[in-house]
């Protein structure tokens, strides 16, 4: 009776959004994130360290944060999401966890991040 | 459950449903049953596991064994035996109505079935009565406890309706609805879509 398997992940599977770069925790990425003011559409490059990127698949969100003029900012992205121009990776970090949480507390020397070569 | 994105780029969470395509089965008239009806059937069954009655019911319309069939009234559109009804009647943006049988929870207590908040605190030399009703009423006047007093007792497994759902999508190849929000009952249960 059914004309698909699985409805949910049919429904999940009409989802397209941009094709994303592999990044993951500790990466530095740009996110270029279209924004709609009325009717005038315009870009915004959101850039910082990603967090995490969490539940994968259809409904996978990536977290990334940044220091704007002193204060730390985070923001969640669904990975798919249509307003999602383009990610560029600016730089890969050398980490050793998925969850960068503890960059929150961290000063200093501690908040640094090594970047990876190659 | 699962989330699609609205045009401006939030996310919804939805569930999807798949209605139709229903066969009408018989239609009630007001001459004939004293109400105005359709019967619609969805779902095919196995004809080993009908009775004969049911496929004589079924052939009238010209189709094989169904496994569900309920009446809906106040169609608007004029339906005749052996007419399909499918998703199309529904549009992106329409709201519906949407009953089911709830999640069975079994034998539950106060707090988890009417909200209540439990009886004191956890400290204080407190050992007993966390999830507690508490009083159920004066004593000597009225003697009694008044009916309707709020209980434990068997919680779920009940018909409910969850109204306005607004309909996020509709898939007419695959006969899929797409609803904001969550209807009643567990996953693969059976609902009913009433505009």
């Amino acid at each position: 009776m059914s004309t698909v398997l699985d409805p949910v992940s049919f429904v999940e599977s009409q989802k397209n959004g941009t094709d994303l770069p592999t990044f993951q925790a500790g990466d530095t990425v740009a996110v270029h994130y279209k924004i709609r003011e009325g009717n005038k559409e315009r870009t915004q490059v959101f850039q910082g360290v990603v967090l995490q990127r969490r539940n994968p698949g259809s409904n996978e969100t990536f977290t990334v944060r940044k220091i704007s003029n002193g204060i730390g900012v985070e923001r969640i992205f669904p990975s798919l999401s249509p307003f999602i121009e383009k990610v560029d990776v600016v730089s890969r970090g050398v980490v050793r966890r998925a969850r960068l949480f503890y960059l929150r507390a961290a000063k200093g020397k501690k908040a640094r991040i090594k970047t990876r070569i190659g | 459950m699962t989330s699609v994105f609205a045009a401006d780029g939030a996310m919804i969470p939805c569930t999807v449903l798949e209605a139709g395509p229903c066969v009408v089965t018989q239609v009630r008239t007001k001459d004939k049953d004293g109400y105005e009806a359709v019967q619609l059937a969805f779902g095919d069954r196995k004809e080993k596991s009908s009775t004969q009655p049911l496929i004589g019911h079924f052939k009238k319309a010209g189709t094989g064994p169904k496994a569900k069939v309920t009446e809906f009234r106040g169609f608007k559109k004029d339906l005749q035996l052996g007419d399909q009804v499918d998703v199309t009647l529904f549009q992106e943006g329409d709201t519906v109505d949407v009953i089911g049988e709830t999640k069975g929870k079994g034998f539950q207590g106060v707090v988890k079935r009417h909200g209540f908040g439990g009886v004191g605190g956890q400290t204080h030399g407190q050992h007993n009565r966390l999830r507690a009703p508490g009083s159920l009423g004066a004593s000597s006047f009225p003697s009694r406890v008044f009916k309707g007093m709020r209980m434990a007792g068997q919680t779920g497994n009940v018909r409910r309706t969850a109204q306005n759902l607004q309909i996020v999508k509709v898939y007419p190849e695959q006969n899929l609805l797409v609803v904001k929000g969550s209807v009643p009952g567990a996953n693969g249960s059976w609902v009913l879509v009433q505009k």
